[in-house]
């Protein structure tokens, strides 16, 4: 509610601006504007998605050209030219993501300085671009033949630019595209093991960014009317990088107020510091170095997330559970219990002279739980990585329903219903519950980007969220939809870890120790809901350590040590087998 | 193009490859030890020349104040934590550290007039005014986050190397230094003549280089700061203190990038704005060794010293992109090496 009014005020705020404001103040607005377009990408690239970019300017930079080129020499309307400067800087932003988005952690942000110089250089000495000195008499933007000419009259284009662009990334982050975006900050392989295409959301968040840097180039080249190289160098793009950081990284109210206040923080010290210094040069530089080192010191979150943190009225309102009964989400056809359903052959995994796995076959059925159980370092969780896709045999096969599956990626193989849980957890920890469950849900839904941002997936979100409610209500966690998973206990969350793989709707669940953490009454609880999953003809294989809670559960036990299978069987003889003894408990002298 | 202009080509190329393989080390160092990308290495660098080309000119700079100023706040930061932990007894030893070395930098640096220095003592005043400014960047910039992830450490990277350089237009202006050739010998080398600026360059490149060597291979600290490197957390297990290895590194850093600084003004002019380019190809070296081979990066330095002096030759507007598209099939290459799920990174 709050957040509403709190829309309200700004738009009329920013409606009436004009009205009461002198041009000094309109142009100072409309630079802070074209900022927030150009830090609006970052949030969504750097804040949300991890993935940081010092090169934005040069997005900008490539728009601004290519408008103020086609408008001046080629004598084309602006409207046409914004078409072809964002359609070039989305083919641009394709191409160096091509290249540089498969890379690892650092690399990227440092090619990103380094592209964003090379086209920085471009600029300058491309001589139809006018070099140094640039290009003037650039035509302004005219709307039913009314030019823009003034601060004013452009003020309401930039904004109306700003506000739409707020609304669609807010409505793309409660999207299902949006929960695939976030997910990439909890790492790949987590994102992966639920269909997310992790390089394919990558590179949409990059042209997404880019091409909200190419808005903000037409913008400014048409509102300055003239262009030179300087405002696109590196420095620009570091600028817009630090809009982002003191504003408040996760949100995009914070790229309004990053943009904001580094924009007049660079007015009043540009003004200042060279009478103060009694020489003249960009000084404000040491003040916007100096105050982001100060701040990242204290805080990651931001302006903007440090006044949410301290009042949580303004945070998002959690998102709206369908009272009403939804048509619930097809569903996977049920195999006939007792059908084979994963068959491992003989899989071996070797790192260097190692076996993590050694010649290791067993069939899981559906219909049954089998416990995969045995000391620390017997070869368990790389035995599941095998079957997910996480990593590749290094010889034997696995196969789901009779096809061989071994070096498919894991999202290849949660499409063929198989779905797990991970030994340490790998939730969002400042996302809520619910939309993290959801995460597990993401080959069930179809909507994209762009849907999302328009809010035209409303009905098949209605129906994810309903689906995901209806998991954690099973787990038992059905009141803490909106509590933020990294408040729960570590049992609960591993509680949240199975809710998240049974969205997937899988016909086999792989279970890596989620028993750990839970109290008495709650591993009885996990147990009952596992029984009934197997009556469901749900197949699990069950890697745990508490033996009470698994031997009552199972129907079969395979027992692994040193990267071998040991034995195989029925939970009583497995028990008393003597060289399971001797594996968990030493040899009987 | 004949023998001769190719010749000084690759002479030049290999003088400014010597300069950036120096640098490309550097932030393998810190890279390597911090996991701090140092992106203003290129502003210990331009911090160098420009201090020392000023007094050559006869002209102090005010870099001592610089030092002065730093230095006092990180002993304000020491002194609170040995009055936190109750250590009083090290408020002495802090004080001599943090006053009494730079006061004494400084009182140097204002009393004596800088052509009484000779070139010895000009060059000495420089390191003594450079070199500790890695450690102090190190001591409260860095230290206190330093468990924070890469990518946060890099940004308040780029924050100080922004810093650094407005704060070096402050200290020596917006005039360019440049500096006498160290030597003044010259050496045939059949048709064409090695310059002693490139002989100097490259003979005390390869000296450090060789020292680099010696300390991470023979000494008890060059193996600590490798086993930091290596791992943190087993190093810090095993009783080495990760932070004073963290300012040992910026303290090999600087060092570098200080000579680094007083070698390259003999070959080009130096701005106050130099560094970040300077430091950036540095980087491409870096990226081309993977960020972490040294020999590799050494042998991309001079690649991208030979690329950058026969573009400048061939086309001279388009160096620096020349340059930096050269990174392009480097990257393409790593792309193809990285596997389709990449490694893993999860942020706090």
């Amino acid at each position: 509610m709050t957040r509403r009014l709190l829309w309200i005020a700004a738009v009329a705020a920013l409606a009436l601006g004009p009205l009461v404001l002198p041009e000094f103040y309109l142009t100072l607005l409309n630079v802070i504007g074209i900022s927030a377009l150009v830090v609006l990408g970052l949030v969504l690239l750097t804040g949300i998605a991890g993935l940081t970019s010092f090169g934005q300017a040069a997005f900008v930079g490539t728009a601004a050209y290519i408008s103020a080129y086609g408008t001046t020499e080629l004598g084309l309307s602006p409207w046409l030219t914004l078409l072809v400067g964002v359609s070039a800087t989305a083919l641009l932003a394709l191409a160096l993501g091509a290249i540089t988005l498969r890379l690892s952690g650092h690399y990227l942000p440092i090619s990103t300085i380094a592209w964003g110089a090379a086209i920085f250089f471009l600029f300058a000495r491309i001589p139809v671009l006018g070099g140094q000195t640039g290009m003037t008499g650039i035509p302004p933007i005219t709307i039913a033949g009314y030019p823009l000419v003034t601060g004013r009259s452009y003020y309401y284009l930039i904004w109306t630019f700003v506000l739409i662009a707020m609304l669609a990334i807010t409505s793309l982050l409660r999207s299902r595209t949006g929960r695939a975006i976030r997910a990439l900050r909890g790492g790949a392989l987590m994102a992966e093991s639920f269909g997310i295409d992790v390089p394919r959301t990558r590179m949409a968040v990059f042209v997404y960014a880019a091409v909200l840097a190419a808005l903000a180039g037409w913008l400014y080249v048409h509102f300055l009317r003239f262009i030179n190289p300087t405002p696109f160098d590196v420095t620009a793009g570091i600028e817009y990088l630090f809009m982002v950081v003191v504003g408040g990284p996760a949100s995009v109210w914070g790229a309004v107020v990053g943009a904001a206040v580094l924009t007049l923080l660079r007015n009043i010290l540009q003004d200042m510091l060279p009478r103060l210094l009694g020489q003249s040069g960009n000084f404000d530089l040491i003040v916007y170095g100096v105050l982001i080192v100060l701040l990242l010191q204290r805080t990651r979150r931001g302006i903007v997330g440090s006044i949410v943190e301290r009042y949580p009225v303004l945070m998002p309102p959690p998102i709206a559970v369908p009272a009403v009964a939804t048509a619930p989400l097809p569903v996977r056809q049920k195999l006939p219990p007792g059908s084979l359903f994963l068959r491992v052959i003989d899989a071996e995994k070797w790192f260097g002279g190692l076996a993590a796995v050694n010649k290791v076959g067993f069939e899981v059925r559906a219909g049954e739980i089998v416990g995969l159980i045995g000391p620390n370092g017997a070869g368990k969780s790389t035995m599941f990585n095998l079957i997910t896709g996480a990593s590749t045999p290094t010889r034997g096969a696995i196969e789901v329903e009779g096809e061989r599956v071994e070096g498919l990626s894991p999202r290849r193989i949660v499409r063929l219903g198989v779905a797990r849980t991970f030994q340490h957890v790998r939730l969002l920890r400042d996302m809520s519950v619910i939309e993290n469950v959801m995460i597990g849900a993401h080959l069930r839904g179809r909507k994209g980007m762009l849907a999302g941002s328009l809010r035209l997936d409303r009905e098949e979100e209605a129906r994810l969220t309903a689906e995901a409610a209806r998991q954690l209500h099973r787990v038992g966690l059905g009141s803490e939809l909106h509590r933020r998973a990294g408040s729960l206990s570590l049992g609960q969350q591993r509680l949240v870890e199975v809710a998240r793989a049974l969205c997937a709707d899988p016909a086999l669940l792989l279970l890596d120790e989620p028993a750990a953490g839970l109290r008495y009454g709650e591993k009885q609880d996990l147990a009952r809901l596992l029984s009934e999953l197997r009556d469901e003809g749900l197949a699990v294989l069950l890697v745990e350590h508490d033996m009470g809670f698994l031997m009552n559960l199972v129907d079969r036990v395979v027992v692994m040590e040193f990267g071998q299978k040991l034995v195989e069987g029925l939970p009583s003889a497995v028990q008393a087998d003597p060289r399971v003894l001797e594996a968990y408990l030493g040899g009987v002298e | 193009m004949n023998g001769t202009i190719a010749l000084l080509l690759t002479q030049d190329g290999v003088t400014s490859g010597a300069i950036y393989a120096l640098i490309a080390l550097a932030i393998l160092i810190v890279f390597t030890v911090t996991r701090v990308i140092l992106v203003p290495q290129g502003q210990f660098v331009t911090y160098g020349a420009l201090t020392y080309g000023l007094m050559q000119s006869g002209v102090m700079p005010g870099t001592a104040w610089l030092l002065f100023i730093s230095s006092a706040l990180a002993g304000i930061l020491d002194a609170r934590v040995a009055i936190t932990a109750g250590r009083s007894r090290d408020l002495l030893l802090i004080a001599a550290i943090r006053i009494v070395f730079p006061v004494l930098v400084l009182a140097v640096s204002l009393s004596i007039a800088p052509e009484k220095l000779g070139t010895a003592g000009q060059i000495a005043l420089t390191l003594a005014t450079v070199v500790p400014l890695g450690p102090l960047m190190y001591r409260l910039v860095f230290e206190p986050i330093a468990d924070a992830s890469v990518l946060m450490l890099l940004i308040v990277a780029v924050a100080v190397d922004v810093a650094l350089s407005g704060i070096g237009l402050l200290l020596f202006g917006s005039e360019g230094a440049r500096t006498d050739p160290l030597f003044d010998v010259t050496l045939s080398l059949g048709p064409a003549q090695l310059g002693a600026p490139t002989l100097t360059i490259v003979v005390t490149s390869l000296l450090l280089m060789l020292m680099l060597f010696l300390f991470f291979e023979r000494t008890i600290l060059g193996r600590a700061l490798r086993a930091t490197a290596i791992h943190r957390l087993g190093a810090r297990l095993v009783g080495i203190p990760v932070r004073r290895a963290g300012q040992l590194s910026f303290l090999l850093a600087s060092l570098l990038g200080a000579v680094s600084g007083v070698l390259v003004s003999s070959v080009m002019t130096v701005y106050y704005d130099s560094g970040f380019m300077i430091g950036l190809k540095g980087f491409v070296a870096a990226i081309v060794g993977g960020l972490v081979s040294y020999p590799i990066a050494v042998l991309g330095a001079l690649i991208i010293g030979l690329i950058e002096a026969w573009s400048a030759f061939y086309a001279s507007a388009f160096k620096e992109v020349i340059v930096f598209t050269a990174l392009i099939p480097v990257l393409i290459v790593r792309s193809f090496l990285a596997r389709e799920t990449p490694e893993e990174e999860v942020d706090e």
